[in-house]
């Protein structure tokens, strides 16, 4: 019985409720501690933008080039009460999220099958290293004569720049994933696709999830890139709308939107990965960060 | 009963690291492998668990050849190489995925109880300490109820007291279980502590130096005088050995050698 109580004897292991404190909710002085990080941050954007609407007020400068904070919301106020705003958000989106599921379709097989199989790779990975030089936009032409000018070819554009960052990221972790890990699964008698479902893919998610972000991140910007080559509706045809018709605070308004559906989708997956990624052990997981 | 027969395993840059080695454990017997650092210890496992190839020769298992992992076979690693993103008890399920859910859980919840950490099943296991983490490795490999256990070097990172503690609870898993038992290590007093036979390995290329056979009655005391000459006894046979393969580089150069140790 003294063996029993020598094995279970308490950790001690102040580590252990350091971590369990990261799992509870936060408490009042960790908001307030979050609160004080946000007005920090927003103290030179908003001194900036309260200046200039001074400014203006007092006739002191002209905003017919750069319009105030409050011309822009007003824009987009007036946009969105016409029902247009939305139309345009609904197309942007539609395109960036179909662009955003293909690309990373393709980049999660083709990059498993390359980092798996050592010939799949030898195979593939040359041309695809060869395409992916060839600056993304370069290809509009070419999508445009073969998809048409419609959604087709915008969803493609999206799709092969979403496509890179998934590809190369997974086939690299793939070809990274620990060797003893991989051992026991052996050990086991996995076969392929235990190996890689129960192994290589969990030990890649954290740098896959990365990939994810990124390749988000690259589908907001190509999709600017697509509504700019003929589009009757969407967020980047409002940047050269405002532009033709002389509305800066249009086009301000349009880039306003853009950053926020980008932070909104980004902090929609950063989550899912903190969700998915509670296991990890790394230097500063587990520690909060915007 | 596990039969080598003269394996030998040359790794692909050509070096030599086992070479004509026989060995064969009984059924439900406990063999400690011993020998300094490269001789060829995990090399050894790493055949026997079919995880790796001899170049000649043959491992068989109660008559079949090993030709790779086989459910007969578990192995515990020198660490406890868990997946980080499985819970402790989704750990354990891994070495029997293969059966229904229900009974996965059961045998779970029971081998996690036998290995003393019940309380941690729902755990990650960047939240076990060391020897915690070691025990589930055993768990791991004690769940698909093996007729072999291998172990290579299972509590070489520990301190000595946790040592302790978990080789006394590998005897009395064992006891219950009892599995052939393999396990290599450097600690002579470990060695002693659970053998029935204990191999001592000379190194380049690595072969079986000597063998005793350990008929000390369990519970084995570590302060017992007969405990104390086997130990002196065993360490002076490693140091030999260590030091034969030192300045040779082969069987050829032996017999000069020894004469010159000698
Ligand atoms: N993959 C490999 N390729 C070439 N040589 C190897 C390989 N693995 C091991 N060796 C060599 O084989 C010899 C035996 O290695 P092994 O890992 O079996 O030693 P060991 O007895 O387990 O040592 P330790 O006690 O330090 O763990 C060593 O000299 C090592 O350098
Ligand atoms: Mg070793």
């Amino acid at each position: 019985m003294s063996r029993e109580s020598t094995l279970d004897r308490p950790l001690p292991n102040s580590q252990l409720e350091r971590q369990n404190d990261a799992l509870a909710p936060p408490s009042i002085n960790q908001w307030k501690r979050t609160g004080e990080t946000w007005l920090v941050g927003l103290l030179l954007p908003a001194t900036l933008a309260l200046g200039w609407e001074i400014s203006v007020a007092q006739g002191w400068s002209d905003d017919r080039l750069l319009p105030t904070v409050s011309t822009i919301l007003v824009a987009l106020w007036e946009l969105f009460q016409s029902g247009e705003l939305l139309t345009h958000v609904a197309n942007t989106l539609q395109r960036v999220l179909l662009g955003f599921v293909f690309g990373t379709l393709a980049g999660t097989v083709l990059g498993s099958l390359s980092g798996y199989w050592p010939l799949v790779r030898r195979l593939l990975d040359p041309t695809l290293q060869a395409l992916r030089s060839i600056p993304s936009i370069a290809w509009v032409p070419m999508f445009i004569l073969w998809f048409g000018i419609f959604e087709t070819s915008k969803v493609v554009l999206i799709a092969v720049g979403v496509f890179f960052p998934i590809y190369l990221s997974l086939s690299d972790a793939l070809r990274n994933v620990d060797r003893k890990l991989v051992e026991v699964g052996q050990s086991f008698r996995f076969r392929h696709h235990e190996l890689i479902l129960r192994i290589l893919l969990p030990a890649t998610l954290p740098t896959y999830l990365v990939s994810l972000r990124t390749g988000l991140g690259l589908g907001w910007m190509f999709v600017v890139a697509a509504e700019f080559m003929g589009a009757e509706y969407g967020l980047g045809y409002l940047l050269i709308d405002g532009q033709q018709t002389g509305r800066p605070a249009v086009i301000l308004g349009a880039i306003v939107a853009f950053a926020l559906l980008g932070k909104l989708t980004d902090w929609f997956l950063a989550i899912l990965a903190r969700r998915w990624l509670r296991w990890q052990d790394g230097f500063q997981s587990g520690v909060e960060h915007a | 009963m596990l039969e080598i027969r003269k394996i030998q395993k040359r790794y692909p840059n050509d070096f030599l690291a086992l070479a004509d080695f026989s060995l064969s454990v009984k059924q439900g017997e406990i063999l400690v492998i011993v020998g300094g650092s490269g001789c060829g210890k995990s090399t050894l496992l790493r055949l026997i668990a079919g995880l790796d190839q001899p170049t000649a020769g043959s491992i068989s298992l109660d008559g079949t050849p090993v030709l790779g992992p086989r459910p007969e076979i578990g192995v515990v690693f020198q660490e406890p190489r868990l997946m980080p993103w499985l819970t402790i008890a989704k750990n354990v399920a891994f070495g029997i995925r293969h059966l229904p859910a229900e009974e996965q859980r059961q045998r779970v919840a029971q081998v996690l109880k036998r290995v003393g950490l019940s309380s941690l099943a729902e755990r990650w296991p960047k939240e076990l300490s060391g020897g915690q983490a070691q025990r589930v490795a055993l768990a791991r490999a004690l769940v698909g109820q093996p007729e072999v256990l291998l172990m290579d070097e299972p509590y070489s990172a520990l301190d000595a007291l946790t040592r302790h503690d978990l080789q006394e609870h590998l005897l009395s898993l064992w006891v219950d279980q009892q599995p052939t038992l393999i396990l290599v290590t450097h600690d002579i007093e470990e060695a002693l502590f659970l053998a029935d036979q204990v191999v001592v390995l000379q190194s380049q290329p690595g072969r079986v130096k000597s063998s005793f056979p350990i008929h000390l009655e369990r519970p084995r005391q570590r302060e017992d005088t007969l405990f104390l000459q086997w130990r002196s006894r065993l360490l002076k046979e490693l140091d030999h050995a260590n030091r034969v393969s030192e300045t040779s580089s082969g069987p050829v150069t032996r017999q000069h050698q020894t004469t010159a140790v000698g």
